[in-house]
């Protein structure tokens, strides 16, 4: 079980493998969502496009990963 | 300025020292298709087009188009909500999140919510997020209570756009409290936007004859039966309320009549 945890990121709210993911940018191009507008957050802190590929991903870590939709 | 600010503006909304011609802000929520969401913002005139933050599907689009797609691009000010959060934290990262989705845009629409049933503002919630945004450099439309006092607060942080509900999200039922809206309009030197509650044309003239100077709407165009058709009906009510604020209603007289004909000159 802690092995399990030991590798795995949180993104919106769901577990997912690291999968040697070493960057915020890996993960993006792994999910096909590096191209879309998007904005992400990796523990409770923004992190810029510019810097996705010099964000490390450490198990653990909870990222939000949002879109724009219809709404009032 | 864009292309469509070329023509210097007669009566323009002014938010946050931009301008805008059209005083329908509309929402991007509940239509039937993206086709329909595009077509309706097309009808109703608008310039300020709200839209929500959430989390992507993981399992991945196929590639079908997202709202951002289908809008043309350059033409709305998108105004990114807070929609959905309960605390200020959570509606602070929400639109943190925004503003770096929107390239750094700082226009957005504050919503901290106190109840899932009435959807009312949780106003202490509202102002600590108000606060925080306004010190982050955001300029905050506050979507808010139709009390006076909250009002003057809000306005005395910095927000740049008091939005009181008229009636409760996605209710339709009109202005329930002009009187309270007319107190805000009294003392507010930012514009006030109705925000939530209109459910057809007249209740946005109606807003608008009470001098706010724009309204805020989403589901009254959305969930009409024809949607486009009733954003343009929207447009219309808006223009007209705007009108007929400015040029001045005429006096009631409820218990005289007074003839629109000569009352001289009658055949004998």
């Amino acid at each position: 079980m802690a092995e399990a945890v030991a590798h795995t990121i949180s993104v919106n709210g769901q577990l997912e493998p690291l999968d040697g993911a070493g960057s915020v940018g890996d993960l993006l191009d792994r999910m096909s969502l590096r191209e879309k507008r998007i904005a992400v957050e990796r523990n409770g802190e923004i992190v810029p496009r510019s810097v996705f590929d010099q964000t490390a991903l450490a198990p653990g870590d909870r990222l939000e990963i949002v879109i724009a939709v219809g709404g009032g | 300025m864009n292309a469509p600010f070329e023509k210097a503006l007669t009566d323009p909304l002014v938010i946050g020292g931009q301008p805008f011609a059209s005083r329908l802000l509309v929402g991007t929520g509940k239509y039937r298709s993206l086709d329909e969401t595009a077509r309706a913002l097309d009808a109703s005139g608008a310039e300020i087009v709200t839209v929500a933050i959430r989390r992507t599907p993981l399992a991945g689009t196929n590639g079908e188009p997202g709202l951002l797609d289908v809008l043309p691009a350059g033409r709305y000010t998108l105004l990114p909500n807070s929609a959905g959060c309960y605390t200020a934290d959570d509606a602070v990262r929400t639109l943190r999140l925004a503003r770096e989705l929107l390239d750094g845009h700082d226009l957005v629409k504050l919503e901290v919510l106190g109840d899932p049933k009435s959807l009312y503002p949780n106003m202490p919630e509202t102002l600590r997020a108000a606060e925080t945004l306004i010190r982050d450099g955001f300029r905050v439309m506050v979507y808010c209570s139709d009390d006076p006092i909250q009002a003057r607060v809000l306005e005395s942080m910095g927000c740049v756009a008091i939005m009181p509900l008229a009636s409760l999200i996605g209710s339709g039922m009109g202005i329930l409290n002009p009187w309270n809206i007319g107190i805000i309009l009294g003392d507010a030197r930012v514009p006030v936007i109705v925000d939530a509650g209109i459910g057809t044309a007249s209740d946005a003239a109606v807003a608008m004859e009470l001098g706010c100077h724009g309204v805020l709407m989403n589901t009254a165009i959305a969930h009409a039966r024809d949607p486009v058709r009733m954003a343009a009906a929207m447009r219309h009510g808006v223009i007209a309320g705007r009108e007929a604020f400015l040029a001045g209603r005429m006096e009631k007289l409820p218990y005289r009549a007074a003839a629109s004909s000569p009352q001289t000159g009658l055949i004998q």
